[in-house]
């Protein structure tokens, strides 16, 4: 352990921002916006790189500790940071694609009439998450969780004039309550039984611990709890719902909150507790399945979506399934392999498509674009890459760490590998599809200009007409930048580099894979992968630019299963069925018109309508007649005298 | 010597007059005149008890009466006075605006 006094800065220059934007944005010019807005979230980025490179892979964890925050007894929680290389991979991931997409918003939000307003929401969500990733216990952590839910709902329904916008924000944030729920009472039992919030002495308890092979026990519920939490935030079946929607946001709000950094707050916690989740292997098992399952099922919803926002959406949900699975696998740091380069290629394929729908003036539906690779040559080469990366190909950044994955996997259970890679597969093939749809072919979009005025809000209503433009530089660079790091991310991961970067937080406890982990099983495995990958481009080849009117055949012959998944599995509306309308409906019924309107407001106005009759009884001995308060007085006395009498007094 | 008794019967008449002036009575100057009634009453009373008990607290307790008294027909005369100008009336079933 080593003290380093800079720790707090980081999450605290952000607030700054957030702080100076917040109050004084409104009344400053927008040059003065951009540049705290930037320069704030840019020194956390510069301070966390002088800090990292000081942070080699054998350094002790560096932590500070700002204030004592609750003294109870033998509990005490500190507002205390915590760095590690765990926290350190998290930390220049969040502050440098975090920074990327802050310059990037500098162009794609210039014409919104509330621009101070996102970049505010903006860098208090970089407080929150560095708030979370750098916390030393959980209970700090859970300010940042809860924090970043928060600037995710503000900023999800940021349009919040659109209906569907501050539905889509209540929407995220109470399925996040849920989680959240989950992540809480997890929380209780820790402190419970370990007495304690503080990861190194949590930690330190548990690790004497036995394994709970044999039956689920006390780490289990713990594990099986916090995954719950981690489910909510980090978009996982059953709570995965949200995340489409949260589409409705501006675009880099979906490339920062909804891809790179706050949905991966789940893998994150979970691998962070990873002490607890070997320890427990149903939780571990519960986590696998989990993640396996919401990767397939997510990809097979991505398959059908028109909307490009959509694809990403359902394409993050499965990425993040991936991410679970390596965790469930034991595979923390496959896990976290898979985060980092995913922050990078699915930022960069968000951005990209904001790009593209800046280009087309606001469309985000694939079906009316088409043929913009010779419009918006850069970012076609940059969603190239992101796809490339994505799918699999090497050797981009997605393949090392998919690949790494699916390994562990084949390690864990041939079943998961066959699931995972059956999924990488799909993915490619979404991918690919998404390209196709929107780069190759005829330019779709002019004749369609009724949809222009739907997204006048978006603050690109001017260009809703003409041919589709290139974006300025100020998002072009971020592009760049992000491309490259898709381009070479992975190489990290050659040789097992950054397994052994992590090695000290999460331990040599799979040493099997380490070192004999490059056999021919694995050749073979990796060579299987990247020809699913290639299967899936290829198909997609052949289905959206050879022939172009296959797609509709195979649909109308899979016919009500195509609905099912065009519907996305009616998830939604079974959500609705099951849970939100008998909610409302006992919520109106009993606590509205039962609890609140017959018990609550009956009371208060009984007793006010007591008060009331007595008062009108009362009110007519101040009549205003001088001669009957006269009476009242002498019969008072009379009665005080006539009872004095009757007591003797004075006798 | 005439007995206490006497006095505190007349007293008792005379603070009697005065309550039953004051209750009865509609002229807020005749109910103005029932108030010093009543406190000539209260003073035999007074007097009364002092020369009987040879204490001369009550002797002294009758001046301060005396005193309130004046100053309050000072300041009650000048309440008429001010009622009359504004209601142009001195009935006091008239003067009843804090009804509610």
């Amino acid at each position: 352990m080593t003290q380093n006094p800079y720790l707090w800065l980081i999450p605290t220059l952000p607030l700054a921002g957030a702080a100076i934007n917040g109050f004084l944005g409104r009344r400053s010019s927008k040059t003065a916006v951009t540049t705290i807005a930037l320069a704030f979230p840019g020194l956390a980025f510069a301070l966390a790189l002088w800090i990292a490179l000081g942070f080699s892979s054998s350094a002790a964890p560096y932590v500070f500790n700002l204030a004592h925050w609750i003294r109870s007894g033998n509990f005490s929680v500190d507002f205390a940071f915590y760095l590690d290389q765990l926290s350190l991979v998290m930390l220049l991931v969040v502050t440098g694609v975090g920074f990327l997409i802050h310059v990037y918003s500098v162009g794609y939000m210039s014409d919104d009439p509330s621009y101070y307003r996102f970049f505010t929401y903006l860098n208090l969500f970089m407080f929150f998450m560095l708030t979370l990733i750098l916390a030393n216990n959980y209970l700090v952590m859970f300010i940042g969780w809860e924090g970043v839910g928060l600037a995710s709902y503000l900023l999800i329904g940021f349009w919040f004039q659109k209906d569907s916008a501050a539905s889509a924000g209540k929407k995220a944030f109470i399925v996040n309550r849920i989680g959240d729920f989950g992540f809480l009472i997890g929380l209780f039992l820790i402190i419970q039984h370990f007495g304690s919030l503080n990861f190194t002495e949590v930690f330190s308890k548990v690790e004497p611990l036995q394994a709970e092979t044999s039956g689920a026990g006390l780490l289990t519920t713990i594990g099986i709890l916090l995954m719950v939490g981690a489910c909510g935030k980090s978009a996982q079946i059953p709570l995965y719902v949200w995340l489409p929607d949260a589409m409705e946001g501006p675009t880099p709000v979906s490339a920062l909150i909804h891809a790179a950094t706050m949905v991966t707050a789940g893998v994150y916690m979970v691998a962070r507790s990873h002490v607890i989740f070997e320890r427990a292997p149903i939780a571990l098992t519960v986590v696998a399945i989990i993640g396996t399952l919401t990767a397939l099922f997510a990809a097979t919803i991505g398959i059908t979506q028109t909307d490009i926002k959509k694809v990403l959406a359902y394409s993050t949900v499965s990425q993040l399934g991936y991410m679970f699975m390596a965790c469930g696998v034991g595979a923390f740091s496959a896990g976290i392999f898979h985060l980092m380069t995913h922050a990078f290629f699915k930022g960069l394929l968000f951005l990209g498509a904001g790009s593209v729908i800046h280009a087309v003036g606001g469309e985000q539906d694939m079906r009316k674009m088409g043929g913009l690779k010779t419009y918006i040559p850069t970012t076609f080469a940059t969603m190239l890459i992101a796809t490339a990366a994505i799918a699999g190909i090497p050797p981009l950044a997605g393949f090392w760490s998919k690949d790494e994955i699916l390994w562990k996997a084949y390690e864990a259970n041939p079943i998961y590998w066959a699931i995972g890679a059956i999924t990488a597969f799909i993915t490619s093939f979404y991918m690919f599809r998404l390209l196709f749809m929107t780069f190759w072919g005829d330019y779709k979009g002019i004749q369609v200009d009724d949809h222009g005025h739907a997204h006048a809000t978006h603050g690109h209503g001017e260009h809703g007409h003409g041919e589709p433009h290139e974006s300025p530089m100020v998002m072009l660079v971020p592009l760049m930048v992000l491309a490259l790091l898709s381009l070479v991310g992975g190489l990290v991961g050659i040789h097992n580099g950054f397994e052994h970067f992590l090695e000290p937080v999460f331990g040599g406890e799979f040493p099997a894979a380490v070192t004999e982990g490059h056999g021919n099983t694995e050749l073979l495995l990796m060579g299987i992968s990247v020809l699913f990958s290639l299967a899936g481009l290829f198909v997609a080849y052949v289905l959206y630019v050879s022939k172009p009117y296959l797609p509709q055949k195979i649909a109308a012959s899979l016919g009500a299963f195509y609905e099912a998944v065009l519907n996305k599995y009616y998830v939604d509306e079974i959500y609705a069925k099951l849970f939100v309308k008998p909610l409302v409906d006992g919520s109106t019924a009993i606590l509205w018109q039962g609890v609140d309107r017959k018990v609550i407001d009956d009371t208060v106005n009984n007793v006010a309508d007591g008060a009331k009759h007595v008062s009108d009884e009362v009110r007519h001995m101040q009549s205003g007649n001088l001669r009957s308060y006269a009476g009242w007085i002498a019969a008072g006395a009379a009665v005080v005298i006539a009872y004095m009498v009757y007591l003797g007094v004075g006798r | 010597m005439v007995p206490l008794s006497y006095y505190l019967v007349l007293s008792g008449i005379l603070f009697a007059c005065g309550v039953t002036g004051f209750l009865i009575k509609r002229n807020i100057i005749t109910i103005f005149m029932s108030i010093e009634l009543m406190l000539n009453g209260v003073n035999l009373s007074f007097v009364a008890f002092a020369a009987h008990w040879h204490v001369l607290a009550g002797q002294v307790f009758v001046f301060f009466v005396m005193v309130v008294a004046a100053a309050e027909a000072a300041v009650g005369l000048a309440i008429i006075i001010a009622v009359y100008r504004t209601r142009e009336t001195l009935n006091v079933d008239q003067v009843n605006l804090l009804k509610l």
